[in-house]
């Protein structure tokens, strides 16, 4: 039996060697776990600085930011509590909290939550809802809430400018290692545009942290901790008052309106209609809210303001005229004659009634389409230049310097660059040899041309200016810096500023023109407006309204456009739509002897499907 | 050889008979035991020693209580354990009875008494009676392992074990079955032994391949052996016969199967080859009087029956998450926020140790919770993380002396009684030893069992100390006969 007493001593001997490998296997070779260690008990708590504020251009607030409250529950510290009142505090029915039970358990089978770990129970619950859980919580084991901001907009306009906050996703995780699940980060508009300036930088502070999430003193005495840095505010250039008009005026219509300050490039208000509130994408409303506004057939969360691509119409004659001017082929006293359109062979391209043969500023003061057949013709057909081709690609080359055909640049998220067809594309869809006639119709801002509203309210900004402008811009101040250079310099068309001065001219007599005029519709008492309307053909449906405007004209101070789609007549809504928005700016108020005008225009729906 | 016995007989009782060095080995498992017990609690936020409530300072009062009872039993008669053994034995079971009736339930096992705000684990007296009462049986003058004896001796275990399954506490029951081990060293036939060794790897074979599988392999191992055995003793005929023996039957019952066109069971084959193998052993063993080819039948159906047991078991018997348990430990599922939390986050908080560990109270997983259990069944998390590899050498380098030096001693003893006594215990603390570090180390299931004198507890710390402490006792007497 003696061997036996060595065979037991063996055994034990064994397994001790067997604890020892496997011990250096796990403490000395592999390393997953040493790593595994520091994230679990070195938790890097993230201090969330508060997002900037945004303030109109004179100080009233716009979005500032309101607590909400995340229940959180650790589903193995849960005990029995009071459910009944539980529901009532939290504002949810039983049948509810049975349901997020159940979801629950089935998130810890499929093991997406862990009933060691906290998992979010009940997401945004409001200030006032927590104010009340709050003296209950004591009671209800398991469960504890966690701060988290939102957005809180003080008025329901100005949805695409402002923009939206949600969660980032997979993708934005990937890109940006700034970035965490959870964070919030601007989805669109200026909330898109300024994300880095507005969400500030967040704080890290290394805490020693337990199981259960709860802070067991700072890492190191906070050697590695770093402060959050709050969000910059900014100031839009934006008058919240004349875009809350602007957004009643646009009710029930569907197109949009931009304003711009032409001495500076602010933009003053930008409306795109149908529009919503921007509440109804705050938190948890936003998964309900969301759907509802993507499926609408009217697009509401589109801004046309800088996305659309329309036609300019007649507007689009000021830069003809302008390019002609400036190229030489035409003077202010060239005139063309007009009989209810330009015909020419076979061709023919019709015109309304009026005076004839007219000159520049007439031809604007009437909107006469034979003219600017003639005139754009010449410009395309000018000796100096080889080719038609080249002709069409000095007159592109005007159009860029006017902003056109490339994103302007403006500070807000996802702007469209339009459409300028240049000469290789006509080569492609028209064939090599084609004249200038074959493009005729770009001569009354028709056929492939496309500008964005933005693009269209610049170009009055510019013709106010007499030749130059600043890249429009919605944001005015960065609290403790400078906007970007590009806001802060003068772009030029090239174009000589008399020209512009006639161009003035003709949009002034459009407007007060007592021998006629297209825009007389627009006229303010008392404010030298000037104008000019535009009536789109487009492949959608009835014509689109057009208007194109700037006042007063001795010292401009609003530069303005406005679409209403499938409106028909520019004078008809664009203009006085243009003229209100003109006045409420430069006078505060509508004159009690044009309120017609406005309830007019209040009392029509023109988007009813 | 008497001068010798006078001389030792002299030197024993200079130094009063005690062994100093066991006792110097359990002090030193004591003292790092409560090290690393105040190392879990340490709370880095709140530097307070003298709390009452701490489990560090209930330890240390139980150290105390331990001391002053341990002289106790030093001063104890040792001719009393034998005498009071069969009393004791019957009071334990008593008292275990009635933790079913009265106990308290703890993490599922009813398995607490509880006196004021004192509570206590009936099952820690029941080891030491049984121990006692084992040891008392097999020291009779004359013990053989006669059938009687074993029947008695499987009795005294099956007792304990079978009222400890009631109270839920499956880790508790297993003990019972280590003092298998003890028995061993007393003549107990080493096939017991085999045998286990075969269950434990057809089991663990069973659970990681089709148990038909690892049926059909134990036949065919079975076939190997005889026919190799049968070879040499050049009976070459019968190799061939023993081989078609064990296939022609399971292809007829495979041809018959098809032929009903019902599905062929693979597992019944295997069982039919071999049931008719085992009877053609049977007859060559009877008749050519070959007892080797019996134990080969024993172990065939030691295995095959084990085989099927673990997987019936293990399917119908076993709860979902004993069984999530069972396939997270062999890396079948991965269930890191369930079953694997425990051990996942004791492995992580062992493996952050490294060579030379994070330093006394520097370990941060063990003492912000992340290891459920981290001053009980967890304990050894936190000499892992902040002692490290070396650490967890010391520890385990220092029981194993431990208990080769009680092994020494025992067999030093004049008296069986002693003897038995000393490997009984020594082998409760080797098995609970060797589970509690394999489940914290991910070698073994998670059984919760506590690590000897390391783990929080005041009744298992007391119950492990008088066990020890009652052999040291016998241990100053072991020149005299005790029965």
């Amino acid at each position: 039996m003696e061997i036996r007493r060595h065979i037991i001593a063996a055994i034990m001997i064994l397994v001790g060697l067997c604890m020892l490998g496997r011990l250096a296997y796990v403490q000395l070779f592999e390393t997953s776990y040493q790593l595994s260690a520091d994230s679990n008990s070195r938790r890097k708590v993230i201090q969330y600085p508060s997002r900037g504020l945004i303030y109109d251009r004179n100080g009233k607030l716009l979005v500032s930011n309101q607590p909400v409250y995340d229940i959180m529950i650790i589903p193995r510290e849960v005990h029995e509590f009071d459910s009944l009142d539980f529901c009532n505090t939290v504002g949810i029915d039983m049948p509810t909290l049975r349901r997020l039970f159940k979801e629950l358990r089935l998130n810890i089978r499929r093991r997406r939550a862990s009933i060691y770990k906290p998992s979010v129970f009940i997401r945004q619950l409001s200030g006032e809802r927590y104010a009340m859980l709050q003296e209950k919580l004591y009671k209800m084991e398991g469960f504890y809430a966690q701060r988290r901001t939102l957005r809180k907009y003080e008025y329901p306009a100005a949805a695409h400018v402002l923009g939206y906050v949600g969660e980032v996703n997979e993708n934005i995780i990937k890109k940006d290692p700034y970035y965490i699940s959870g964070d919030y980060i601007g989805i669109s508009g200026i909330e898109s545009s300024f994300e880095e300036q507005l969400r500030g930088k967040k704080g890290i502070n290394y805490q020693m942290v337990d199981v259960l999430g709860r802070q067991k003193g700072s890492f190191r005495d906070g050697a590695y901790d770093t402060l959050a840095i709050s969000g910059k505010d900014l100031t839009l250039s934006l008058d919240i008052d004349l875009q809350l008009y602007g957004e009643k005026l646009m009710a029930g219509k569907t197109g949009s309106i931009v304003a711009i300050r032409p001495e500076t490039g602010e933009i003053l208000c930008m409306v795109s209609a149908p529009s919503y509130d921007p509440s109804l994408l705050i938190g948890r409303d936003r998964s309900v809210n969301f759907p509802v506004l993507t499926t609408d057939p009217l697009k509401p969360l589109f801004n046309r303001a800088i996305q659309a691509w329309y036609p300019p119409g007649s507007t689009f004659k000021t830069i003809n005229a302008l390019i002609g001017l400036q190229e030489g082929v035409v003077t202010p006293d060239t005139k063309y004659p007009c009989s209810f359109g330009y015909t020419t062979g076979r061709f023919h391209m019709g015109c309304h009634g009026h005076m004839s043969p007219l000159n520049l500023r007439q031809s604007i003061q009437n909107s006469c389409n034979a003219y600017y057949a003639y005139e754009f013709r010449t410009i395309l057909d000018n000796k100096k230049y080889n080719s038609v081709n080249d002709a069409l690609e000095s007159w592109k080359n005007y159009l860029v310097n006017f902003g056109l055909g490339y994103r302007l640049g403006v500070d807000i998220a996802n702007e469209n660059r339009g459409f300028v067809p240049n000469a290789a594309y006509y080569d492609k869809s028209l064939g090599k040899g084609w004249t200038s006639l074959g493009v005729v119709s770009l001569s009354i801002g028709q056929g492939e041309l496309l500008l964005t509203p933005l693009q269209m309210a610049n170009v009055a900004a510019t013709i106010a200016n007499k030749g130059w402008f600043y890249t429009p811009h919605a944001v005015h101040r960065i609290q403790d810096s400078e906007i970007d250079s590009l806001y802060t310099s003068k772009r030029y068309t090239g174009i000589d500023t008399a020209y512009f001065s006639v161009i003035q001219d003709g949009m002034e007599m459009a407007v007060w023109g007592t021998d006629g005029g297209t825009a007389r519709g627009a006229q303010i008492p008392g404010i030298r407006i000037c104008g000019k309307t535009g009536t789109a053909q487009n492949p959608h449906g009835r014509d689109h309204s057009i208007f194109m405007s700037f006042a007063p004209k001795e010292k401009p101070e609003i530069a303005i456009s406005v679409y209403v789609e499938n409106a028909g007549f520019g004078a008809t809504w664009a203009a006085p739509i243009a003229s209100l928005m003109v006045e409420k700016y430069l006078n505060g108020e509508i004159a009690s002897n044009r309120k017609w005008m406005e309830d007019r225009i209040l009392q029509t729906i023109l988007n009813d499907q | 050889m008497i001068s010798n016995f006078n001389n030792s007989y002299t030197n024993s009782s200079t130094n009063n008979g005690v062994d100093w060095l066991t006792i110097l080995l359990y002090a030193l498992l004591v003292i790092f035991g409560w090290l690393n017990l105040y190392a879990a609690n340490f709370n880095p936020e709140t530097k307070v020693f003298f709390s009452v409530d701490a489990e560090y300072f209930k330890q240390l009062m139980w150290v105390v209580i331990t001391t002053v009872l341990a002289g106790v039993v030093m001063m104890a008669d040792s001719k009393m354990f034998v005498e009071f053994a069969n009393i004791l034995y019957v009071f334990s079971l008593l008292v275990l009875a009635s933790t079913l009736v009265i106990g308290k339930e703890v993490n599922g096992a009813k398995a607490w008494l509880a006196f004021g705000s004192v509570q206590f684990q009936p099952v820690e007296l029941a080891k030491i009676s049984t121990a006692l009462l084992v040891s008392r049986v097999m020291s009779r003058y004359g013990f053989k392992f006669t059938l009687r004896n074993y029947i008695k001796l499987f009795t005294i275990l099956l007792i304990p074990i079978v009222l400890v399954l009631l109270q839920n506490d499956t880790g508790s029951a297993l003990i019972f079955m280590v003092l298998i081990l003890s028995m061993y060293r007393e003549g107990l036939t080493s096939h017991i032994l085999c045998l286990g060794a075969v269950a434990l790897v057809g089991a663990i074979a069973s659970l990681l391949i089709e148990n038909w599988i690892v049926m059909a392999t134990c036949l065919f191992i079975a076939v190997l052996v005889v026919s190799f055995y049968l070879y040499y003793i050049a009976q070459k005929k019968k190799v061939t016969f023993t081989v078609l023996v064990t296939v022609i039957p399971p292809a007829i019952a495979a041809l018959t199967f098809y032929l009903l066109q019902k599905p062929v069971r693979l597992d019944l084959l295997v069982a039919i080859g071999a049931a008719s193998l085992s009877v053609y052993l049977l007859y060559l063993a009877i008749s050519k009087r070959i007892q080797y080819l019996t134990f080969v039948i024993m172990y065939l159906w030691m295995g095959l029956i084990i085989s099927f047991a673990t997987s019936y078991i293990f399917n119908n018997v076993l709860i979902e998450h004993q069984r999530t348990r069972i396939n997270v430990l062999f890396g079948l599922e991965e269930d890191l926020l369930g079953a694997g939390y425990n051990v996942n986050q004791s492995l992580i908080a062992i493996g952050s140790g490294n060579l030379t560990g994070k330093g006394f109270l520097e370990g941060t997983q063990t003492k912000l919770n992340f290891v459920p259990k981290q001053s009980t069944d967890f304990i050894f998390c936190t000499v892992g993380e902040e002692w490290g590899f070396l650490g967890c050498t010391f520890l385990i380098a220092l029981y194993i002396a431990f208990f080769l030096r009680i092994m020494h001693l025992a067999e030093k003893q004049h008296s069986v009684f002693s003897r038995v006594y000393g490997y009984c215990i020594v082998c409760i603390f080797f098995f609970h030893f060797a589970v509690n570090i394999c489940m914290t180390i991910g070698l073994m299931p998670v059984i919760g069992i506590p690590l000897p004198f390391f783990s929080y507890g005041g009744s298992s710390f007391l119950g492990f100390s008088l066990m020890l402490f009652l052999f040291l006792r016998l241990d100053k007497d072991r020149q005299v006969l005790i029965r």
